[in-house]
């Protein structure tokens, strides 16, 4: 018989309104539990948190620095804020500096109408750059028989590499390179196509928050629906194969 | 009442942000009674006139003509507003960037022309090294994102502006749509 773990009750506040959560959730979590909207880029239900984007900060009374929602504990007592002025002001920075840095021409765009980095740029006001664009030059990946790799439409989030390597377990893609050189490779950074680790389960198109990763055969713009909850199922699914061994 | 001096401006776009500016159909004429047009690809006047309230700018900054365009409208201009993506990020004319302007003209002067293929003019604008949005050149007092941006969003800031108020058109339009 399995022992019956005690489950430590935490109270906190969140925008001054009391919650309940249990030890071990993290900020992002009690808020979604309480209706309250954080915005979230490389944070994806069934994916290990990674802390990327940082959209997701929020304030803490009592801390100077400000902290990632998506991997910070909730802890007895705390004061968390989740909007104001001044993480406006942050966030909107956050996705100007995202849409500087790559080539995010959302109206010719395969993902465009199912882009999280389009669609936060709506809800959050967002309605022009500030900085100048970068304009860089990728090359893209159509070397798959299926899919293709753009890293000119990448905000590095890390969420195929995450579900190629946590969930499918075959570890094909990964991040090459610093800074804004980052970008999506395959294998050792040889062509997908020839991948002998790609399993061509298309979990890495189905989470890319734009149009970085997509199927080949959609035939225009806008054409790219994601399943993103998918993942969320397949994480519950072998926890709970997991638990039954 | 005096009536509302409005301009409206073609850079660098395809056009589509007048297209949809006329999308407003009828309730333009309801427009025309605190508005008057005095400057636009749409009215027949030659020159940008003087104290204009409102300019509307369709198009990003591509050559050397839009950038002494875009700065005679804004000593001109009280509120200049920049419609659509191209005025506003760039959007497809900004394409072009990654690969620089010879790369541009060779393409689309030699590699897709079949007959007799020629280099532009002297006479006829110079690329700049880079296509710009409009705001990396002059003040812009307010952006309207959009490919194009939807007749009624651009029907409401209109109004509201006419009215003298800064609209709130957030969740009215987004980039690409």
């Amino acid at each position: 018989m399995t022992e019956i773990q005690s489950v430590q009750i935490i109270t906190l506040t969140i925008d001054g309104k009391p919650v309940g959560a249990s030890g071990g959730e993290t900020i992002l979590d009690v808020a979604k539990q309480n209706q309250v909207f954080i915005p979230t880029l490389c944070h994806l239900e069934g994916l290990i948190p990674y802390g990327a984007c940082r959209l997701c900060l929020v304030e803490i009374k009592g801390n100077n620095k400000l902290v990632p929602a998506c991997i910070t504990k909730v802890a007895e007592g705390m004061e968390v804020i989740t909007n104001n002025e001044r993480l406006q002001r942050f966030r909107r920075w956050i996705l100007e500096l995202l849409f500087t840095e790559r080539n995010h021409v959302c109206s010719v765009c395969v993902a465009n109408g199912f882009c999280e980095l389009q669609s936060l740029a709506e809800v959050l006001g967002m309605d022009h750059v500030r900085l100048p664009y970068l304009h860089p030059k990728f090359v893209v990946d159509a070397t798959h028989d299926r899919f293709v790799s753009d890293n000119n439409r990448c905000i590095l989030c890390g969420r195929c590499v995450r579900v190629c390597s946590d969930i499918e377990g075959a570890h094909t893609l990964d991040i090459m390179g610093r800074g804004i050189k980052a970008r999506i490779v395959s294998d050792l950074d040889d062509d997908w196509g020839n991948s002998p680790t790609c399993t061509r389960c298309s979990k890495c198109v189905q989470v890319c928050p734009t149009g970085a990763i997509k199927e080949k055969g959609r035939r225009s713009v806008g054409e790219k629906f994601k399943h993103r909850d998918v993942i969320a199922h397949l994480a519950e699914m072998r926890e709970a194969a997991r638990e039954e061994d | 009442m005096k009536k509302i001096k409005l301009a409206t401006v073609w850079l660098d776009g395809c056009s589509g942000c007048h297209m949809s500016f006329l999308d407003t159909d009828e309730r333009i004429l309801g427009l025309l009674e605190h508005v008057e047009i005095v400057y636009s690809p749409l009215v027949d006047i030659k020159t940008f006139p003087e104290n204009v309230d409102i300019t509307l700018i369709e198009g990003s900054v591509s050559t050397n003509e839009d950038v002494v365009k875009i700065k005679k409208v804004r000593a001109h201009t009280k509120t200049l507003v920049a419609l659509g993506d191209c005025a506003v990020t760039g959007n497809v004319p900004a394409m072009r960037n990654p690969f620089g302007v010879e790369a541009t003209i060779d393409r689309a002067y030699f590699h897709l022309v079949q007959h007799n293929p020629l280099t532009p003019s002297e006479y006829l604008p110079r690329l700049l090294d880079k296509v710009v949005p409009v705001h990396d050149v002059v003040k812009v007092d307010f952006h309207v994102p959009g490919c194009p941006p939807p007749a009624d969003t651009i029907y409401y800031a209109l109004t509201e502006l006419v009215r003298g108020r800064m609209p709130d058109i957030k969740l009215m339009t987004r980039f690409g749509k």
